[in-house]
């Protein structure tokens, strides 16, 4: 999502970065780059101009602050031009001191509403409401079943009146209201905004349930006609916010910037795959952040709070810093770490990960095999990898349906990866228990680095990408 | 932020970053070794559908059938179509029209392009070419600078777009419909279903499409009001195995195509682009023959069309595209870097929700509904 955006930015910035000084050239150089890269990000061609012309006035204008260096405040300007244009605060969801919520979902045909309304609904679920779903798209074969088939997963009830998609909305609103159901979702039909029949019916359901929130769906793959979508949907209903879907995919995402620019709604949730869990609250801030190659701690740290058992991660994370790590322990924690989702998206989220990483192919299979090779080894195997012989690991490899070389080479990272830990502890260990701890866990191993006898990957890896541990920045940002 | 939190966080990172490189090598290893070996752990169920597989029918034992030509009408309402939203695009192109040619020209072209979705790089590729040609001719007037435009874009659409539906001896010609989630691949097979139907052919519609929600539904919706048969899994049955059924049951039922539904995905996605090109491997097995295999687009994607059919390509080998939701606003612009990057010709359009708004691609009807005449 927004990768090949924040590779642009990374090389365009970049050289201006080390800049101490700046001449009009440069800058204009920079802003011919941006242009292009917004326009290949499909960001809308009036969008960018507009982008272009702010940036580079402010670039200008502004008063340099005395701690940065020209270069850096181009950066600035430029960060915080790019989370203006994607919204700015992220999109609060208010609920109605008159029960139900009522949300109104509207798009074009294909561009996910039926899949994020169940995925919303969940959503909600997970907020401690109690959702009802209502099926109000009669026009395409089979899309209440659909959404009865989703909502049934999430055990989410489904209201539908066959007859009309008016009648199922309003229908929907009494029987949140006589069930105690405090949130309405209302899933209607994909229309095209030229379609000027299924525009005044979707009018016509907003009439009728009079939504709280209404939102746009939008498709991040989509190109300069988003613009005019939402603009359409948005003189016929006052959209209150954007949900952008698929970002999973490799689209730039210039839709989700045009689209907040031209309606002035922020883009409330995004999302980010094909299971219902894949899909939260979208905050902009942090997406600018990404798309400069800053990562999005705040998001990893919130992911990782929902997910692990945090004595059971301390206590793994005491043995890992002592040495004592096991395989055991190794499993339980990757467990956990794709519970926060699929690997590249955690990745895109680390700030100064390197490119290649972010890039690697990740298949989930293949944690699958790292799982099915420790499960196929005995306890005291898992305990202490040392054990592992020849015919040893020809068992792992017949158990886990891999070769002796795979588990070999797993052992192999096992032990650097304990050993290099075990390094940072030795180093990190005074400021124990303090939050200084990653810093300086850091510094340890920028000195180990020095002293070269502990890296993270194996020497008969070459073609793997360099891991820059020193770019690791584990600190808070704005903290 | 308490510091707990923070570890955890670390751990978590240590240990991607501890795993990522195993995990890259051996995916790069097991991609390298998919072009001449498989890996052992691949063995035992992959090998029954290689083995099978044998040598592709030689291309004369194939015979090809033009699809009928489009009638007239049909072209008419996809110009019809198309102008109607052109809307945002016709004020700018009027001022080029009216306009002298002037250095100005060249941006409001490079513009007029762009907001159709053709793409940075195709658009300055299609401008620099144009500059040349109009070097030479120097025309004066905006209108024969338009025409000069419209000429050399339909130009770069010439290419073979025949539909091949005719299978060798003993073997049922398969239609595979492939594209990213939401483009309007079952809505293309019943369009089509309903096309074949008209031509008094038999088509049976296999849904291949096992993973999202109701999509069988959908698609037996279709066969309904197409007169079409169906052949379906269970939810989450392998695709594979219920396309190569629907080619054995069309064997049986003497039925003239088969048009197999897929399940969407994104092509960034590794696993699924590889059970995709399963799916075409296992649909190619006799009786089956793979003649189509048709990526539906959807006529609002922007730039990412292009990724799109590049990785579809590479995946199963497609032989062509269908456009659709050309009705909206949406121009579909995207189309001339496909076109023009991977050779694949456009070969069916989607003008409607109607069962009959799908039509053959037209170049020419096609760059005049963008450029032309009100």
């Amino acid at each position: 999502m927004f990768e090949s955006l924040t590779d642009r930015f990374d090389g365009i910035l970049g050289r201006l970065k080390g800049k101490g000084r700046l001449t009009e050239d440069d800058v204009a150089e920079a802003m011919r780059e941006i242009r292009l890269a917004l326009l290949e990000a499909d960001v809308h061609f009036n969008v960018v101009d507009r982008f272009i012309e702010r940036t580079r006035e402010r670039c200008f204008g502004a008063d340099v602050a005395d701690s940065l260096t020209p270069g850096q405040q181009v950066v600035k300007v430029v960060n915080e031009e790019l989370t203006t244009i994607l919204g700015g605060e992220s999109f609060q969801v208010a609920y109605s001191s008159k029960p139900p919520t009522v949300v109104l979902m509207a798009g074009l045909q294909g561009s996910g509403k039926t899949t994020s309304s169940a995925k919303l609904a969940r959503w909600f679920k997970s907020q401690g409401r109690n959702p009802l779903l209502v099926g109000a798209d009669l026009q395409r074969p089979a899309a209440v079943d659909q959404l009865k088939t989703l909502a049934q997963r999430l055990d989410i009830p489904v209201f539908s009146a066959p007859e009309s998609a008016v009648e199922s909305a309003r229908g929907g609103l009494i029987e949140a209201q006589q069930t105690g159901r405090d949130v309405l979702i209302v899933d209607t039909a994909g229309r095209l905004t030229v379609d000027n029949a299924l525009m005044d019916e979707i009018a016509e359901i907003s009439d009728a349930v009079d939504p709280d929130h209404t939102f746009l769906i939008v498709d991040a793959m989509t190109g300069q006609d988003a613009v005019n979508t939402a603009e359409a949907f948005h003189a016929t209903l006052e959209l209150d916010a954007i949900i952008l879907t698929k970002l999973d995919g490799d689209a730039r995402g210039g839709a989700a910037l045009s689209v907040k620019e031209v309606v002035g709604r922020p883009i409330a949730f995004a999302s980010t795959g094909e299971r219902l869990e894949d899909f939260d609250q979208f905050h902009p801030d942090r997406m600018a952040e990404r798309i400069l190659g800053m990562g999005d701690v705040l998001t990893l740290i919130e992911k990782a709070e929902e997910v692990f058992e945090q004595e059971a991660a301390e206590a793994a994370t005491q043995r890992l810093l002592e040495g004592t790590f096991t395989l055991d322990d190794f499993v339980e924690q990757l467990r956990q770490v794709r519970q926060m989702g699929d690997l590249s998206s955690i990745v895109s989220m680390m700030p100064g990960a390197p490119k290649e990483m972010k890039d690697a192919d990740v298949d989930e299979r293949e944690i699958d095999r790292v799982e099915a090779i420790v499960l196929s080894m005995t306890p005291e195997e898992r305990i202490d990898p040392e054990i592992v012989d020849g015919s040893r690991r020809a068992r792992i490899a017949r158990g886990s349906g891999t070769t002796p070389t795979q588990v070999s080479n797993l052992l192999k990272q096992f032990k650097e990866m304990r050993k290099a830990m075990k390094g940072i502890a030795g180093l990190g260990s005074k400021s124990k228990g303090r939050k200084s701890k990653a810093k300086k866990g850091k510094k340890g191993k920028k000195n180990s680095n020095k002293g070269g006898n502990s890296r993270v990957q194996p020497k008969e890896a070459p073609k793997m990408p360099k891991i820059d541990i020193e770019g690791l920045d584990l600190t808070l940002p704005g903290r | 932020m308490n510091t707990t939190l923070l570890i955890i966080v670390f751990v978590a990172l240590m240990l991607l970053l501890a795993l990522l490189p195993w995990m890259h090598r051996a995916w790069t290893e097991r991609r390298g070794s998919a072009l001449s070996q498989r890996m052992p752990f691949e063995d035992g169920k992959e090998q029954a559908p290689e083995s099978i597989e044998g040598p592709k029918p030689s291309d004369d034992s194939v015979a090809v059938a033009t699809q009928d030509q489009c009638s007239n009408s049909e072209s008419h309402s996809l110009r019809t179509k198309i102008s109607k939203a052109r809307g945002l695009l016709s004020s700018r192109l009027r001022d080029i029209r009216r306009g002298p040619v002037g250095p100005q020209v060249w941006d409001q072209i490079e513009e007029l392009l762009i907001l159709a979705d053709v793409g940075v790089q195709t658009t300055f590729d299609t401008v620099g070419r144009l500059r040349q040609t109009v070097e030479e001719k120097e025309p004066s007037e905006g209108a024969t600078l338009l025409d000069l435009l419209k000429k050399q874009m339909i130009g770069d659409l010439s290419r073979d777009r025949e539909l091949k539906r005719l299978a060798s001896e003993g073997r049922v010609p398969v239609w595979l419909f492939v594209g990213v989630n939401g483009v309007g691949k079952t809505t293309s097979i019943g369009k089509v279903a309903r096309r074949f139907n008209d031509d008094g052919l038999r088509v049976l519609l296999a849904a291949g499409d096992t993973f999202r929600a109701a999509a069988t539904e959908q698609l037996e919706q279709w066969a309904e009001t197409s007169g079409s048969e169906l052949v379906r899994g269970s939810e989450g049955a392998d695709p594979s195995s219920v396309i190569f059924d629907a080619a054995e049951a069309a064997l049986a039922r003497k039925v003239d195509v088969v048009l197999a539904d897929t399940a969407g995905r994104l092509h960034n996605k590794v696993n699924l682009m590889e059970e995709l090109a399963k799916v075409r491997r296992v649909a190619d097995r006799e009786p089956g023959e793979v003649l189509e295999v048709l990526l539906v687009i959807d006529a609002t994607t922007g730039q990412n069309g292009l990724n799109q059919a590049r990785e579809f390509s590479e995946a199963v080998d497609v032989t062509g595209v269908v456009l659709t939701k050309l009705d909206g606003s949406a121009k579909g612009g995207i189309v001339f870097a496909i076109e023009q990057e991977l050779g694949l010709p456009v070969k069916l359009v989607g003008l409607g929700e109607g069962d009959r708004d799908l039509v053959d691609f037209d170049p020419e009807q096609f760059v005049e509904a963008l450029f032309g005449d009100d």
